[in-house]
């Protein structure tokens, strides 16, 4: 049987078994009614078969119709319900960045951590994931999990979850995406706390990834300016994630990852107030993980700490 | 009437049936006859079947095993994208409507032929030309993108007759188009003195709402292929995620025909279905009105529900709840006509004949196949199990159990009219319950490994789900036998089956009020309608008498 | 009327006949309602998602050219119709008159439309030429995308209009004027379409 190994597992296990119920009750009364008929109603018996009233044929279509659309609905309300809270996102959750291309998963700890096609996380710690493709559609599933989230190109997705038992899960791509569809697997690996900390010192570490970030916003040419003491005139970079700005047209956006990678991607797209687009554009300049690294790095940044690093 | 074993084209004594109005191949190419043209749908569509039954075979030996040792990644591929492609527009889709549809619907209205009968003929060959471009993309080397053809892989990465497909299936979309407006036309205009709409039999029905979608959804597939095809070609850019393009955009479109296209597929089945069981029963369709506003009522929200494919490919969460909601509405009209069905056999006389069986069959495969279809449009269920082998089981209930069985079902119970002969009743109704077997111990395994997150499209796959795709694979066998049978009963009944009588069901519908199998004009002189359909009677009679009233004698 | 209208099977009366061509056509407008709107929808999309460099890519359409083929169109329309009328009413001299002149006026369209495309190409306003003006501009590139699509579509439809027309001359129209009814219908069609596409296209830049 398929583990229950996410807090929102048993939630979803039971509005399946559920349906599950309600079908195998409803395959009961049909099936046994279209025997019982078959039988009784055979050719040859003497069964009555006298005609049926008007009237009686109406109210009973009327009856099994409404008793559906409640049971329809019903149902809906109670797997909308169930999935409400799963819409909103944790807020203190771990932060794990991945990217998907044809056709392997790559993983990045928030420490600077690497994976490919593997996943280590502990137990019992909200994961958030914030995932994007270098190429064409893939999809990020876990069925322990029960979560299943598309990872577009050109776009961050997200999805979330809680690991509730210790042990080794199947990572599937679930989107297919061309020949080695079958082979984009790995292996989701829950640890109790002190081993997810023992493994992850033992990891190589690189930078963590605002930290790279950083690196790249002066190696890309970012700071020159963006920085402090920069001469040309580009929007100051310190405080900006989740904040909203004004574009040259009036509208407003929130400045969420998605609004941070357009801009660095293509900053002709969405022109802050009050500034030209002199930028160039970096897409395919700076890399996915580059880029991933670089939005890192932009949301680290608050008013408290300066841009000129 | 003297019974001869010369074979089909034995002429009559005294009358020009449609079958010997004309013996050259010219005169079959080149007929408008509608009869004539649903035979040529019949044999083209036979075809594809077998093509695309071969690649199902095959998908299904590769994964008796967890390996991929039977097709390299890349020829799997190419066979399940070949199996959709032909399955979906080369045969479910004209199935019914191009053959049983074609044959029977200006017959039941009591109609010389359809609105436009060069128009059909032209749907036939804009079929055939279709299919020509189809197979040409597989000959020289498959497509591999899968039949739902997503961006950026069709039109960025893959390397393969993307194009030649794409415009077949634009093709193919033309001759659903012209079927569409044929029947829209023909139902409206043509119906016979005395044929009210409320007296039109339930399969004439099923093939108006099946048209109206024909009419309004195939245009938007058309028009997603044609950017597929500008990206391909011109490299205009429209999803293509590096200029700002957004490749969900194509998935609204592609779903906003293809989940329609799902009730192009089981709106004629549910026609056929209904005209089985009233005749085989002996008992008038329980609830008729509410059978002619369900299948309205499906083709309308069948328009609404597309988003629900997409619950996982990042569209907005109040997005996934409107479609949600809507998805689980579309379920009442389809068990409406469950209950219907079933209401019907009550204080019936039933006839267990192969078509009965077929019927049978359809409405318990068609409940589950439903049923499973509840899971998929509750969102969190959905999450878990869309793109698994649970989808992959729930549209083979729909499309296989539900869609094929009906088209098997009409084949059988329409082919005396079809032939003017008699098949071996036996025979057919050892096939039905095979069949059913078969597709049973295919498929429902299939539910299991879902749940358990086997994903579909994998030619490789850990080996604990090795025991259900074992039961799978052995029943696909039994199936694939299965599906073979009919060709040899059906075949020997064409040479030398037994001749059939005008009505030898005994229904009441206005195909059978004339000759077996129909004269080149359908009707000797233009029928009158006078009852309502289904005059099965409900009292007991002595043996011997007829127990039904035909549409064209007063009730 | 002139003379007895031709009856095809399965029809028996001619009113009937008239009835279900045009019914039909009607049908296939509905097909191509649905199709264009797809196209429309594409529109909707990319102009919402980035407004501001939509409106600088169509800035760059040319006006002049799309305002003198939406009267040339216009007219067309008219001419047809009048055509359509005097095949009823048995003026045949008055009705090939007409459909030459629409022709003419067709033709005149596509010629203006292939001027217009030549000016574009020399402009390098295509979305995958090295020198667009716009590469980076998400909305102007889509503006783009959404223009050579949309109007190579269009005139692809009028072409298959002009051939429908053509065929009327060939006709013996006296007893076959309906054809000439539905086939105005679709040329009425594919001119709204261009009417609709005139202001979206043209109008839209500053």
């Amino acid at each position: 049987m398929l583990p229950e190994a996410s807090t929102l597992a048993p939630s979803v296990d039971r509005i399946f078994w559920g349906l599950v119920g309600l079908s195998v009750l409803i395959m009961a009364i049909v099936g046994g009614l279209v025997f019982a008929f078959a039988i009784k109603y055979r050719r040859g018996t003497d069964a009555y078969r006298g005609p049926l009233p008007e009237w009686m044929s109406r109210e009973v279509e009327i009856g099994w119709t409404v008793s559906t659309l409640f049971v329809a609905l019903f149902v809906f309300w109670w797997a909308a319900a169930a999935q409400l809270p799963h819409f909103l996102l944790p807020k203190d959750a771990l932060e794990i960045h991945v990217v998907a291309k044809q056709w392997m998963w790559k993983v990045q700890h928030p420490e600077g951590v690497r994976e490919i096609d593997a996943l280590h996380v502990p137990v019992g710690v909200p994961v958030k994931l914030e995932m994007t493709s270098q190429d064409v559609i893939h999809s990020f599933g876990v069925p322990a999990f029960r979560i299943k989230q598309d990872v577009l190109p050109g776009r961050y997705t997200t999805t979330w979850f809680e690991a509730k038992e210790v042990g080794d899960y199947h990572l599937f791509c679930t989107e297919y995406c061309g020949t080695d569809h079958a082979r984009m697997t790995g292996t989701i690996t829950v640890m109790q706390p002190e081993a997810y900390a023992r493994w992850l010192s033992a990891q190589p570490h690189g930078e963590d990834l605002a930290g790279e970030g950083g690196q790249l916003y002066t190696a890309l040419g970012c700071s020159a300016c963006h920085g402090a003491n920069a001469r040309v005139p580009a929007p100051s970079l310190a405080g900006l994630y989740g904040s909203q700005v004004v574009l040259t047209d009036g509208s407003r956006v929130t400045a969420d990852e998605d609004y941070l990678r357009e801009s660095i991607e293509r900053p002709e797209a969405k022109v802050v107030a009050g500034y030209s687009s002199t930028m160039p554009a970096y897409q395919g300049v700076a890399s996915e993980e580059q880029v991933v690294a670089l939005v890192a790095y932009i949301k680290s940044l608050d008013d408290r700490r300066s841009a000129a690093r | 009437m003297k019974v001869d074993d010369t074979g089909l084209l034995a002429r009559e004594p005294d009358e020009t049936s449609y079958l010997t109005a004309g013996t050259t191949l010219r005169s079959w190419l080149l007929s408008t006859d509608h009869k004539r043209i649903a035979i040529l749908y019949a044999a083209s569509i036979t075809v594809f079947f077998f093509i695309g039954g071969a690649a199902a075979t095959m998908i299904r030996l590769e994964l008796f095993t967890p390996a991929g040792d039977l097709t390299t990644a890349d020829e799997y591929n190419r066979l399940f994208t070949l199996h959709g492609v032909i399955m979906v527009w080369f045969f479910l889709i004209p199935s019914i409507p191009g053959t049983l549809g074609n044959f029977l619907l200006p017959l039941m209205v009591g109609a010389k032929d359809v609105a436009f009968p060069r128009l059909n003929l032209m749907s036939w060959y804009l079929y055939v030309t279709a299919g020509l471009f189809t197979l040409a993309a597989l000959l020289l080397g498959g497509v591999d993108t899968g039949w739902t053809f997503y961006t950026p892989l069709s039109t960025l990465y893959s390397n393969s007759y993307v194009l030649l497909a794409a415009f077949g299936i634009f093709v193919v979309g033309f001759s659903s188009i012209a079927t569409g407006i044929n029947f829209i036309a023909t139902i409206h205009l043509l119906r016979t003195k005395g044929m009210t709409w409320m007296r039109l039999p339930l399969f004439a029905w099923a093939m108006y709402a099946t048209s109206l979608v024909m009419v309004l959804a195939t245009p938007v597939l058309a028009m997603a292929l044609l950017l597929i095809c500008g990206e391909r070609l011109l490299g205009l850019p429209i999803f293509d995620p590096r200029v700002g393009g957004d490749p969900v955009l194509f998935q609204h479109i592609f779903w906003f025909y293809s989940h329609p296209a799902v009730y192009i597929m089981i709106l004629p089945a549910m026609g056929v279905v209904s005209e089985i069981i009233a005749c085989e029963a002996r008992r008038r369709v329980f609830g008729y009105q509410f059978m002619v506003y369900a299948m309205l009522v499906i083709a309308v929200i069948g328009f609404l529900v597309w988003g629900h494919h997409m619950f996982v490919a990042g569209q907005s969460p109040f997005a996934s709840m409107i479609f949600s909601f809507l998805s689980f509405v579309i379920a009442v009209p389809s068990a409406i006509k469950v209950f219907n069905w079933t209401g019907t056999l009550y204080r019936g006389r039933i006839r267990f004949s192969a078509p009965m069986l077929y019927a049978l069959g359809f409405v318990g495969l068609f409940t589950l196949g439903g049923l499973t279809g509840l899971f998929l449009a509750s969102i969190p269920v959905d999450v878990h199990l869309s793109d698994t082998y649970f989808v992959v089981a729930h549209f083979h209930y729909i499309m296989v159990g539900g869609a094929v069985s009906a088209f098997f079902g009409g084949l059988h119970f329409w082919w005396p009219k079809i032939t003017g002969r008699l098949y071996n009743e036996n025979f057919a109704r050892s096939a039905a319950l095979w069949l059913f077997f078969g597709f049973n111990f295919t498929f429902f395994p299939q539910f299991i490994l879902g749940y358990l997150g086997m994903p579909r499209r994998y030619h490789e796959y850990p080996p604990e789900f090795q025991v259900w795709n074992v039961m799978s694979s052995t029943g696909a066998v039994v199936l694939a036998v299965g599906y073979l049978m009919p060709l040899f009963y059906l075949g020997y009944s064409l040479l030398h089956g037994e001749r059939a009588g005008d009505n030898p069901r005994d229904a009441t519908g206005l195909e059978w009020t004339t000759s077996s199998p129909p004269p080149q004009h359908n009707f000797h002189e233009p029928p009158v309608v006078r009852s309502e359909p289904y005059a099965y009677h409900d009292w007991d009679e002595a043996p011997g008498d007829a127990d039904e009233t035909p549409q064209t004698d007063p009730a | 009327m002139s003379s007895t209208p031709i009856l095809v099977e399965p029809f028996e009366e001619p009113e009937r006949q008239r009835e279900a061509m045009v019914f039909g056509l009607w049908l296939f407008l509905a097909t191509e309602i649905l199709f264009f709107g797809g196209f429309f929808f594409l529109y909707a999309v990319a102009r919402m998602q980035d407004p501001v460099g939509f409106a600088k890519g169509a800035a760059r359409a040319n006006l002049l050219l799309g305002t003198v083929n939406t009267v040339l169109l216009m007219t067309s329309s008219a001419t047809l119709t009048v055509a359509e009328r005097a095949a009823q009413a048995g003026w045949m001299r008055g009705a090939r008159g007409a459909i030459l002149a629409t022709l003419a006026l067709g033709t005149a369209f596509l010629a203006v439309k292939g001027f217009e495309y030549r000016e574009d190409l020399s402009e390098h306003l295509f979305p995958t030429s090295p020198a667009f003006p716009f590469s980076g501009l998400v909305g102007a590139t889509r503006f783009w995308s959404f223009y050579w699509f949309v109007t190579i579509v269009h005139a692809i439809h009028l072409t298959i209009g002009l051939g429908c027309v053509a065929r009327l001359l060939r006709l013996d129209l006296p007893r076959r004027w309906m054809v000439a009814e539905v086939t105005t219908l679709y040329w009425h069609f594919v001119d709204i379409i261009w009417l609709l596409l005139w202001p979206l296209l043209y109008l839209v830049g500053p």
